[in-house]
């Protein structure tokens, strides 16, 4: 009975409830920022990576593997620490979102850049034979056929961008694990800390077999 | 007869290896032409160079209704009088074979969707397939596919067709229907270039057939003075291997 009592003990989880729905809302704020900003930045770099001219396109590169290689923790705290010093001052809010979109558009844009490069040669030259300027070649041809590609990848990374949010904590933004810390400071008692857990497992676990059947879907075999 | 496509002095290489030599070729309004050779004969990087999908640097140029073939400005509009249609034939497979058909007018010409569903439509009638309209291109057979191809390049009204190897992933039961539709358009004067192994094609419908070998055209002329009396060895060697089994 004590081990109930002190991880799952009711009238603590509910007494904490709201603070962890509160701590909830701010997670899906910072990670829905997070990843409409990455997927856009993504894009975006995906496509400099590919065409820009020679140097414009090494900078895309280089950018793309340094975000890649940083730990996430180590640039939030460099964010929300460090550039402080040079002036720049982002509230704990915009450090995480931030250092989340940095890092989510250098994946983003590897896996865009892998969606393209699938799309079979044959395709980019119908369309160049038909005339299509470029633009019209990206958005009426490739990337309509790219994205059925990327979904199940992009998925994944959506999945990564939530759980990275917890790291937010960090940078004392009151997140779900923030909150779910400070309520087991007050109750003296870890239940907080499981009911966040669960609420994670509760809110990705959709997702996680959301991408296994997408995985299925548009595997390369049936595209 | 004018020019329409002047191919003159056309180098191309592959690193140290070159493809062609020197190639010098002027082809007529409405001519049909023939291109037959072996594999890697560089009949198929001649064709691709017409509408630059290889590129071709140095002094050798070619020039399509007066219009340099360049990289810049005036390539899309050359594209865009040059239709295509491609050994894997290269539908959009996320269009339905009617939105296959309708979207280079639309984003090229700017023509009007009511305007290019209905030009689609006749087009798909023409090549046979007005039912597979609603379909997309999965659904359908190969031959089915390289007719959508066809009308695909149609629709641009382009003043010149290139063909390259347009049969040669085809069943074989499949090859006379796109062979039909090829052998019709020829006959409503729209210029055509055509690579192809179908020697029975060639002798029936091209104005002229043009043997290359070795990144060099070897020999040309009508059918008759290319399949009856070749004056070259290696034309009559090819041909002796192609036609005789």
């Amino acid at each position: 009975m004590t081990l109930l009592n002190t991880f799952f003990n009711i009238p603590i989880l509910v007494g904490t409830f709201p603070l962890l729905l509160s701590g909830l809302l701010v997670t899906l704020q910072i990670g829905v920022t997070s990843i409409v900003a990455g997927l856009i930045g993504g894009l975006f770099l995906a496509l400099v990576r590919m065409y820009a001219p020679g140097l414009v396109r090494a900078l895309a590169k280089i950018y793309i593997d340094i975000f890649r290689s940083i730990p996430l923790l180590v640039l939030l705290i460099v964010v929300y620490y460090a550039l402080p010093f040079v002036g720049i001052r982002l509230s704990s809010f915009f450090s995480a979102v931030t250092a989340l979109t940095l890092v989510s558009s250098a994946y983003t844009a590897e896996i865009f850049r892998a969606g393209i490069e699938a799309i079979p040669h044959g395709q980019f030259e119908a369309s160049e034979a038909l005339g299509f300027s470029r633009r019209h070649m990206m958005i009426d041809i490739v990337l309509p056929q790219a994205i059925k590609i990327v979904i199940p990848p992009l998925t994944n990374n959506c999945i990564n961008v939530l759980k990275d949010t917890a790291l937010a904590s960090v940078v004392a933004m009151p997140d779900l694990l923030k909150q779910a810390t400070q309520a087991q400071a007050l109750s003296a008692n870890p239940t907080p800390l499981i009911g966040a857990a669960l609420i994670y497992v509760a809110l990705l676990w959709p997702l996680v077999a959301i991408v296994a059947r997408l995985e299925k879907r548009f595997g390369p075999e049936r595209r | 007869m004018a020019a329409l496509i002047r191919i003159s002095n056309l180098n191309k290489s592959y690193g140290i290896f070159q493809v062609l030599h020197g190639i010098d070729l002027d082809i007529g309004e409405g001519e049909v032409v023939c291109v037959i050779g072996p594999s890697g004969s560089g009949k198929s990087t001649l064709i691709r160079c017409i509408n630059h999908l290889e590129s071709f640097s140095g002094e050798g140029s070619i020039t399509v209704d007066g219009i340099a073939v360049a990289p810049g400005k005036n390539l899309a509009k050359v594209r865009a009088e040059v239709g295509m249609v491609f050994q894997s034939f290269n539908l959009f497979p996320h269009l339905t074979v009617l939105k296959n058909v309708m979207i280079a007018p639309m984003r090229v010409r700017g023509t009007s969707a009511i305007e290019a569903q209905r030009k689609a439509h006749e087009l798909l009638a023409r090549v046979g397939i007005a039912e597979q309209a609603d379909k997309y291109p999965g659904k359908l057979s190969g031959g089915q596919q390289q007719r959508v191809a066809i009308a695909r390049a149609l629709a641009m009204e382009p003043k010149v067709l290139l063909f390259d190897e347009p049969t040669s992933s085809l069943d074989p039961e499949m090859v006379g229907e796109v062979l039909d539709v090829m052998k019709t358009l020829a006959g409503t004067g729209v210029t055509m270039v055509v690579v192809t192994h179908e020697m029975g094609f060639a002798r029936q419908v091209a104005d002229r057939v043009i043997f290359m070998d070795g990144g060099r055209i070897v020999e040309a002329g009508t059918p008759s003075e290319i399949f009856d009396t070749p004056q070259q060895e290696r034309t009559r060697s090819f041909l002796r291997a192609v036609l005789n089994h």
